[in-house]
């Protein structure tokens, strides 16, 4: 193409959506509605490493084995990672801005060995620490989906950092 | 080249909406049936390759849902966004490059969790074709209408291979549906886009295959029943369906002069025991069948009204039933191999085609069969 | 017998942040046509491609069909590789065992991405499950930062280390023309530029970039026909290990432990920071530049933030990293695995300009993405045994 300026059109996809129903399977499901119904989180014990995950899942990634034992978990647990999201971004699932600033943590509930993502209760920011003690708070109406849980709160912050976990 | 055997093949139920599992379950569905036949536990597979597609499955890492599913915890995996035959070619790649003695090799694709016309618009391209809202039915519609005008091959025709992959899947368990059609139901069957009704269509299927792959002195080891690769070819198309021949299948025909070269067949017709190709509409069995040499140009109309392709017939072509009876999409090739080695290891059951020593398997990606791999099996 | 494998030719686009004047499939053209140029090859010479991006950045299902123009792929054997992040070094991957089974030849591996055309945090969000992962999830830059923060907790590191990794790649880059952003920064500018997911600032990391990158694989047969110093592969290994981002274990990054101790067991590397000449690295934001060479064996867990300060790193330093500016200067996502590939081959050929480093015998490129996913690969000037 020679020295003159051309114009470059841009095309839009518009405002579409795909939509999805995602199976939320036989393990899910159980832990979805007793959340829902009974206030209580679920975790899932490997019967060869004895490790439990939430949420349940069908096969331990790291014995590859099937398990099948329910246990209870939680509400509380340590908070071994996080971050305040303070940036704007569109939420894909919902095609609207998600409110910022909002903390996005990892919470080992206590009686399981992974980690449970959630958002975090952030109005105290100098709470927030590795290491401290949160608690699950439950929505009054609940739907059997993730968000029936509101966030996770600080019940007792860490007082010392930088200690390995 | 050293000989790579497929040990051990698992498949699940294909249904319409397998709600109560995951992609995860149905993996460790397939593979632990893969497991089970070749009688050896997950420590024994080195390496993993996967096949998904992320805009299936509604997830930009879709091979991500399934990596515990498929035991490759701390092993070496790797993942192919297209038919399980091409992911299969590839993980045969990692044993001959040295690198491993055995492959698994998984896919899955639930057809119940989106709409498949959106999923198939995607494919088209989003400057100059995505608006006029083609989606794979709609291409397949305008292949079948090129093919039929230049061979003339009539509707009926294609009615013949509904009725018969449908019929076949009576006697295969993992079938979705199988149906006893006459060529008149097909015909009467409601209009889709023309010239394919819904009887020449396949459906809605969710499901998943595995298959452990070996080489040769492993192979030996770990099954006596061991189904060889003998050749292997896959070739792509042009893209645009206005700078391709719509009824024409060059590409399937350099794949499979590609693989029957590697295999050694010079008359597939007679030389080929089981063909399992990827039916994903009537057509295209016909058209397939010529792209595959097992008849003529323009002939696949005369050879399935001549009931050779019938499982009693001289050159049986989807005894499984095929993909009208069950359509996973990104499994569907993977599951043609897995019939193949069915076949070839007398495990087949009520479609078992009798004394099958050599297989074909085929699989299809893009739209109107843009690229196609083809496998000879043989023991 | 399997063969061995050399890189014998590299093709880049100028990576920046929108290239409105090509479409994806003349993007890949680009970069095709430029690898084949270093080769001095035509494509006719080619035997097949695979190709790699991540879907949802462009909204096209089926890209090796659908690239074909651009590609080359035209009545050739050709195939999509994808795993999100690692998508460019399971490319690489995928080059290596792809010829070294004796099926190819001359392979040609691509991998782009068009970042411009979408919303990343939006896409990559979607590459988590949609049940479990995705309610709180914000992209990458929430998992990562999850990461820094634990690495914080534990090993005591402070924001003003990890802005030392990005004052590095970002002053690297000023040597290389293809990278996307060229132009050095402080200390200072990235300790005040804006808190996006704390403890990541804007300067923590990476950009979106539009870019290509082709990189032929050729076999021992006709190798050193091609090219007078091809970069032989001497090893390649990953670790893809979790589902769930809960299950991963957010510190020392375990993928790449385990990756890399395949690969340095396999090829004979018991010093890492002594034997290898050069590393071109998948870092996405500054913190990974410590905790993620721990995670290589370069030194102690907690111990990265004085091999930076040390300039142990930069170039001129013993073992620099990221000589091309990586991946906190450049990031079309699937791109950008291969290009820490092509990188590192250009390394070992002698071909890096400006940004050579002297007497490059063993390079090593690393891929990350996914749920904390690693790829690791060796290269040497000398052909193996």
């Amino acid at each position: 193409m020679s020295g003159e300026k051309q114009e470059l059109l841009v095309m839009q996809s518009g405002e579409k959506e795909q939509p999805f129903h995602y199976a939320v399977g036989r393990y899910g499901s159980k832990f979805l509605m007793e959340l829902r119904d009974h206030k209580k989180l679920l975790g899932i014990r490997c019967p060869k490493c004895r490790k439990v995950y939430v949420p349940p899942r069908q096969v331990c990634g790291p014995c590859y084995e099937k398990m099948h034992e329910l246990v209870e978990v939680g509400p509380g647990g340590t908070l071994v990672g996080y971050t305040i999201l303070r940036f704007h971004f569109v939420d894909p699932e919902t095609g609207h801005p998600k409110p910022v600033p909002y903390g996005y943590g990892f919470i080992r509930l206590d009686g399981a060995d992974n980690a449970f993502q959630h958002f975090i209760d952030v109005r105290d920011e100098s709470k927030i620490k590795v290491g401290a003690r949160m608690r699950a708070v439950f929505k009054e109406q609940r739907k059997g989906n993730l968000a029936d849980i509101q966030h996770f709160e600080v019940i007792d912050p860490v007082k010392e950092i930088g200690k390995p976990l | 080249m050293e000989r790579v055997a497929i040990v051990g093949v698992g498949q699940i139920q294909q249904e319409r909406n397998k709600v109560q599992d995951t992609f995860a379950d149905m993996v460790f569905e397939a593979t632990t049936k893969a497991l089970e036949q070749a009688g050896i536990g997950i420590r024994q597979i080195e390496n993993v390759v996967s096949a998904s597609n992320d805009f299936w499955d509604g997830r930009t890492i879709s091979s991500m849902a399934i990596n515990d599913a498929c035991g490759s915890y701390d092993k070496n995996i790797s993942c192919v966004e297209g038919d399980g035959t091409f992911a299969a070619f590839y993980g045969m790649t990692r044993i001959l490059s040295g690198a491993y003695d055995t492959t698994l090799v998984v896919a899955h694709c639930k057809g119940s969790e989106s709409h498949s016309a959106h999923i198939t618009n995607a494919m088209f391209d989003p400057l100059y074709v995505r608006s006029l809202g083609v989606d794979s039915i709609g291409s397949a519609a305008l292949q079948a209408r090129r093919y039929l005008d230049r061979y003339g091959i009539t509707e009926e025709q294609c009615a013949l291979v509904s009725v018969k992959n449908h019929g076949n899947a009576f006697r295969n368990p993992c079938a979705q549906l199988p149906l006893k059609l006459t060529v008149a139901d097909v015909m009467k069957s409601r209009m889709l886009a023309d010239p394919i009704k819904l009887l020449d269509a396949s459906p809605i299927s969710d499901g998943a295959c595995a298959i452990i792959l070996a080489r040769e002195p492993v192979a030996r080891k770990i099954t006596d029943r061991p189904v060889w690769i003998r050749g292997v070819g896959y070739c792509a198309d042009a893209y645009h369906l206005g700078d391709r021949d719509l009824a024409e299948c060059d590409a399937l025909s350099k794949a499979s002069q590609k693989a029957y070269q590697m295999g050694g067949i010079r008359n597939p017709r007679k030389e080929l025991d089981v063909v399992e190709l990827y039916d994903a509409f009537s057509y295209q069995e016909l058209l397939w069948t010529e792209g595959l040499g097992l008849c003529g140009r323009g002939e696949g109309g005369k050879l399935v009204e001549s009931g050779a392709t019938q499982m009693k017939g001289e050159i049986p072509v989807t005894p499984s039933g095929g993909l009208l009876s069950a359509h996973t999409v990104t499994a569907a090739g993977l599951v043609r191999i897995a019939e193949a080695v069915l076949q070839l290891r007398g495990g087949a059951g009520e479609h078992q085609i009798p004394g099958a020593k050599t297989a074909l398997a085929h699989g299809v990606n893009g739209p109107c069969g843009q690229s196609h791999c083809v496998w000879i099996l043989g023991v | 017998m399997p063969n061995r494998v050399a890189i014998v030719g590299t093709g880049q686009t100028h990576h920046c942040t929108r290239r409105l004047d090509v479409n994806g499939v003349e993007l890949i053209y680009e970069a095709v046509q430029r690898a084949l140029a270093d080769a001095e090859l035509k494509i006719q010479d080619i035997d097949g491609v695979i190709i790699g991006n991540m879907d949802h950045f462009e909204g096209i299902n089926y890209v090796d069909c659908w690239s074909i123009d651009g590609s080359g792929g035209f009545g050739k054997p050709t195939m999509k590789l994808t795993t999100g992040g690692t998508t460019g070094s399971t490319l690489a991957i995928g080059g290596y065992h792809m010829v070294a089974s004796g099926m190819f030849d001359k392979l040609l591996v691509i991998g782009w991405e068009k970042n411009s055309e979408s919303d990343t945090t939006g896409a990559i969000t979607t590459a988590f499950d949609p049940i479990w992962d995705r309610l709180v999830f914000a992209g990458a830059i929430s998992g990562l930062a999850v990461e820094a923060s634990v690495y914080m907790a534990t090993y005591g590191v402070t924001e003003k280390d990890a802005a030392r990794v990005t004052v590095r790649d970002r002053r690297h880059a000023c040597l290389n023309p293809y990278a996307h952003l060229r132009k050095e920064v402080t200390i200072e500018e990235v300790m005040s530029s804006a808190r996006l997911s704390d403890p990541l600032k804007l300067l923590d990391l990476c950009p979106r970039t539009d870019g290509a990158c082709a990189v032929i694989f050729a076999s021992e047969n006709v190798a050193e026909k091609i090219c007078p110093k091809p970069a032989w592969i001497l090893g390649t290994a990953n670790r893809h290990l979790y589902t769930y981002l809960g299950d991963a274990d957010f510190v020392n990054l375990p993928s790449l432990q385990r990756a890399s101790a395949e690969l340095y067991k396999k090829t004979g590397i018991r010093e890492p920071l002594k034997q290898i000449d050069v590393m071109e690295l998948y870092i996405p934001y500054s913190f990974a530049g410590l905790s993620w060479i721990e995670a290589l064996g370069l030194c102690k867990p907690g111990e990265a933030p004085r091999l930076l300060w040390d300039g142990v790193t930069d170039l001129g330093g013993e073992l620099p990293i990221n000589a091309s500016g990586g991946v906190i200067s450049c990031n079309p996502i699937g791109a950008t695995g291969l290009i820490r590939c092509a990188e590192a081959a250009l390394q070992i050929m002698g071909k890096a300009d400006k940004r050579q480093v002297p007497d490059v015998k063993i390079a090593l490129s690393s891929g990350f993405g996914g749920c904390f996913w690693s790829d690791v690969l060796l290269y040497g000037a000398r052909k193996p045994l």
